[in-house]
Formats: structure tokens, C-alpha cells, sequence
């Protein structure tokens, strides 16, 4: 495989020797490394493990980053191991030509299928990964093709508006809330629309990510399975207070989820007759400055 | 190209450049609305704040545009959204709101949030939630909303048919206007963003430009020290 850059006046070795000794420190390395990668940080690699879609992302960071790892070794070991062994040294002319460079079907078919496997291998894990786990976190438009096995799905709306995230609970009476509360175990669909511009409803602990576009409902699925707080943030510049646009959120029990969603709902009951109705998406009033929101159907400004 | 007329070349380039930074700069400073203090009160642990909220401030490089002024100790107003707050007090707000309302994008937004026991007086009457609905009332005209101090306070707005509206600022109490008070706790030290939520930022895509982007209009800080 190295013959191409052997100059073999400088070699006392024969082409074989350098490859089995790259081969083995190789080997050992990488077994070394993967191991590391994998067991000491992939834990602890993101986006965690709160949802099943965080936990399938942080298993594909886990399995590429332990794949790289001979990848990286190998690259670096040529590298130092042609320093070390091929450099010129003191007294040796450096201008003197090397070996001719000639073909070698050997290290070219390796070439082949090594890289052909690793493109195909990781296409096909790529695939496999988005559509079993139901779009794995990402939004799948309006009409998802990979839906969630479950018929029990809580729906969480997310509205965005420039400069802030708030979340309507359809299966609550349709009421309205500024804080994001999640029971543990659940599969949650998230409805995610804008009232303005495009924004961005980047829960990057429950490894979800969907685009928030006015007047377009945009899905995405994730199932919690532990109790924390995460972040929301918003992932498309939107305007002077982008950066400002976040929010945290609680994954809870599902007995703290009721109380807290029943004292919303109680607390919330005479704004919540002031809404509009529940719709996946809201088209604004473009009729000038402020501009209510309305349900498509009733907007008067909608032919305009 | 002559080495004089080269260093020639480059000298007026340095100095068109440096024309430029000292523009910039210079346009900076002037257009950043100064810091306006809350007024110290009789009581301790207690400032008042008052401020008027105008459909045109009529003063600076956009006086059509909609924004605050700030009244000092001294009773002067500044047309800003800069605000100082001492930390761990409570803040007396008294609000002149001379604009005209409608119905709020976002309804959620009707609700008053944050202040001390989730209320504000409107024309002094004690409310939870501001009529958002402009075929009923005069709608929202405004929304005084501190996310990072969990604040939303919705101004309900005055007839823009009223004889005596103000068509620029800074507005006067003979005017049309709404009086909204409420109270709030400032907590420990940060520089606290504040915005509206109508978008009234007439003229520009979604009403969301203009002063509803630019500190002193309809975006500001409460710096808490
Ligand atoms: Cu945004
Ligand atoms: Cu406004």
C-alpha cells in the first residue's frame, strides 16, 4: 500500500514490513480509542437521553464519533509513521527522486470498497434511524409520513411569535400557556406554527427540531422517558430579540404534568373563552399595525 | 502609478476610512436614548416609575414612530426604554397610554402577568385580563412584557376617533388617555429586555420593524443594580 511514496533508496525495510507495522499500532490504537469513545464519552455525549428521539440522536454521535475513531488513527499514524521514517536526513540529498509511483490494484480496490461501504454503510444507518423513530426528532411538514406507533399522544402547539415561544393544549380546553411543562413517559406530537416570520422551536434536550412558518403546521413526534429541565430555543434569526428568544421547560411525572395542566386550565379559563378557536395554523390580520389572529377560514383579510 | 501618487492613494483611503469608523461611532452614540432612573419614594424599598406610551413620539430621527418616554425625578421626559431599578424593591409604575388600540395577535397576551397579585388598575379599576377585543372596547394598544421577569402588562388603548388623541409626543394629561398602574418586585441584579407584543410597527413586514427593533421605540432594558 505504501509503495507510492517509498523512495526505495532510503529503505531497508521491504514495503510489507512498514504496512504490518502501521497495521498493528493501528489495531491496538483504535481498539484503545474506540473503547474510550464509547464507553467513557459517549454517555455523556448530547443531546442526552430525556426523550427516545435525544437518545437515538445520542446513540448516532456515539456510533459515528466510535466509527471515526480508526478513520482519524489511521490518517494520523501515515502521517507520523512517513515523518518519522521517510524524512530526509542530515546529508541526504533532498531533491534526489524517489521510487517511480506506479498503480497498485491492491491499495486501489481496498480504496474502493473501504470508502463504498463506509458511504453506503452510513446512508443506510442514516435512513434506517430517521424512519423508524417516527422523523427521529426532526419536523416532517404537515402530513408526517412516520407517525409514532402509539393512538395516545399528547398535542402540544407551539406558537411562535416575534419575540417568544407560547404552547396551546388542544386536549385542555385549547388554553394557552407561557411555560412548556411535559409529562415523563409520554408521546408528545408537537404542532408547530409562527404568527409572523420564520422562527424555530429547537428543544435541543428532547431532540427535537422543527421550523416554525406562518400560517404551516409543522410536526414533529418525541417520547419522554426522564425528568428534567431542558431549553427551547428559537433557531432562525427572527429580529432584534433572537438571541433572547428561549425558554426552559420540565419534563415531570405524569401525576405533576395533571396538577399542573388542571390549575392552568382553572387558572387560565377566562382567557382561554377570549382565543380563537383551536386551528393548526393562524393567519394574521395584514389590514396594518397589530393585527389579530385569526383561524384561516374566518380571516376577513384572507382574499386580499 | 508614481510612488508619491501610490502613497497619496493610500493616505486618502486611510482617511476615508477613518471618516467612516468616526461616523459610525459618532452615530452610535447619538442615536443610543439615554438611561432614565426610577424615582425614589417615601418608602423604603419602594421607586416609582412613570412613563407615557405615544402612537408618535414627535421628537428625534422618527418622530412618526410609536414609543415611550420616561419621566425623571425632575419631572423632565426622555423619549427612551432605558430604565434603571434599584435590586429587591418594588416598583410603582404609573403608565399614560395615548394610542389607540386593536385586537391583539396574540390574545394570550390580554392577560396580566408578573405584577403584584397579577393585577393592574386600568382608569383605576383593578383588572386581570384587558378586553382584547376591539369591536367591544378600544382594543390592546400596547403590551409592557419583561420575559425574564415573567411581567406582561396588556394597555388597553383610547378611542382613535377621541377629540383630544395625541397625534405626537411627548403627550399631556389634557389629552385622551389611558391610566395604567400596577406594582412589581425587581430581584437581584441583571439588565432585564422588555418588548411589546403588537406588532405596531405600522409600515414594516408583520408590523414587527422599525420601533418594534429599535431600543428606545418599542424595545428596551430594565437595568436592575
Ligand atoms: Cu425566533
Ligand atoms: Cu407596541
Amino acid at each position: 500500500m505504501a509503495n507510492f511514496v517509498l523512495d526505495e533508496s532510503r529503505s531497508e525495510e521491504s514495503t510489507k514490513g512498514h504496512l504490518t507495522k502501521i497495521l498493528v499500532i493501528w489495531a491496538i490504537t483504535s481498539v484503545i480509542g474506540m473503547a474510550l469513545v464509547w464507553f467513557v464519552l459517549g454517555p455523556h455525549l448530547p443531546p442526552g437521553t430525556m426523550t427516545d428521539q435525544a437518545q437515538g440522536a445520542q446513540f448516532d454521535i456515539r456510533l459515528v464519533s466510535t466509527l471515526v475513531v480508526p478513520v482519524l488513527f489511521f490518517v494520523w499514524l501515515f502521517f507520523g509513521y512517513s515523518i518519522m521514517k521517510w524524512r530526509v536526513r542530515p546529508g541526504e540529498d533532498p531533491l534526489a527522486p524517489g521510487a517511480n509511483i506506479s498503480g497498485n490494484s491492491k491499495a486501489q480496490g481496498a480504496w474502493y470498497i473501504i470508502t463504498t461501504t463506509l458511504v453506503l454503510g452510513l446512508a443506510a444507518f442514516g435512513t434506517y434511524f430517521l424512519v423508524v423513530p417516527a422523523g427521529a426528532g426532526g419536523a416532517e411538514g404537515s402530513s408526517p409520513i412516520w407517525r409514532p406507533a402509539t393512538k395516545n399522544i399528547l398535542q402540544v402547539q407551539v406558537i411562535a411569535q416575534q419575540w417568544r415561544f407560547t404552547y396551546r393544549w388542544p386536549q385542555f380546553g385549547g388554553m394557552e400557556t407561557t411555560s412548556l411543562e411535559l409529562p415523563n413517559n409520554t408521546e408528545i406530537q408537537f404542532n408547530v406554527t409562527s404568527l409572523d416570520v420564520i422562527h424555530d422551536f429547537w428543544a435541543y434536550g428532547l431532540g427535537v427540531k422543527a421550523d416554525a412558518n406562518p400560517d404551516y403546521n409543522n410536526i414533529a413526534y418525541a417520547k419522554t422517558q426522564q425528568t428534567g429541565k431542558f431549553v427551547v430555543r428559537c433557531d432562525e434569526l427572527c429580529g432584534i430579540w433572537h438571541g433572547a428568544m428561549y425558554n426552559y421547560g420540565h419534563v415531570v411525572s405524569q401525576a405533576q404534568f395533571q396538577t399542573w395542566a388542571s390549575n392552568m386550565e382553572t387558572q387560565n379559563a377566562a382567557l382561554t373563552k377570549l382565543l380563537p378557536k383551536y386551528s393548526l395554523t393562524y393567519t394574521p390580520s395584514y389590514s396594518g399595525a397589530g393585527g389579530g389572529y385569526y383561524n384561516t377560514a374566518t380571516d376577513p383579510n384572507a382574499n386580499l | 502609478m508614481s510612488k508619491g501618487a501610490r502613497a497619496g492613494a493610500l493616505l486618502v483611503s486611510f482617511a476615508a476610512l477613518l471618516g467612516l469608523i468616526v461616523f459610525a461611532v459618532a452615530g452610535y452614540l447619538r442615536s443610543t436614548p439615554p438611561t432614565v432612573s426610577a424615582t425614589p419614594s417615601s418608602t423604603p424599598g419602594v421607586v416609582n416609575l412613570v412613563m407615557q406610551t405615544d402612537g408618535a413620539v414627535g421628537v428625534g430621527p422618527h418622530p412618526s414612530w410609536v414609543g415611550y418616554f420616561i419621566q425623571d425625578a425632575n419631572g423632565a421626559w426622555h423619549q427612551t426604554t432605558l430604565i434603571q431599578l434599584p435590586t429587591h424593591s418594588t416598583v410603582h409604575v404609573t403608565l399614560y397610554e395615548y394610542d389607540s388600540g386593536g385586537n391583539l395577535r396574540n390574545t394570550v397576551w390580554s392577560k396580566i402577568q408578573g405584577t403584584v397579585g397579577n393585577i393592574a388598575y386600568v382608569n383605576g379599576v383593578a383588572e386581570n385580563i384587558v378586553n382584547p377585543n376591539s369591536n367591544t372596547g378600544n382594543g390592546i394598544a400596547h403590551t409592557f412584557n419583561v420575559p425574564g421577569l415573567g411581567i406582561n402588562v396588556p394597555m388597553y388603548g383610547v378611542s382613535s376617533t377621541a377629540k383630544n388623541f395625541c397625534n405626537a409626543g411627548p403627550c399631556n394629561l389634557s389629552e385622551a388617555h389611558t391610566t395604567i398602574t400596577f406594582q412589581f418586585h425587581t430581584g437581584g441584579v441583571g439588565s432585564y429586555r422588555w418588548q411589546c407584543f403588537v406588532p405596531c410597527g405600522l409600515g414594516y413586514v408583520d408590523g414587527n420593524g422599525g420601533p418594534m427593533q429599535n431600543i428606545g421605540y418599542m424595545a428596551g432594558f430594565l437595568k436592575v443594580v
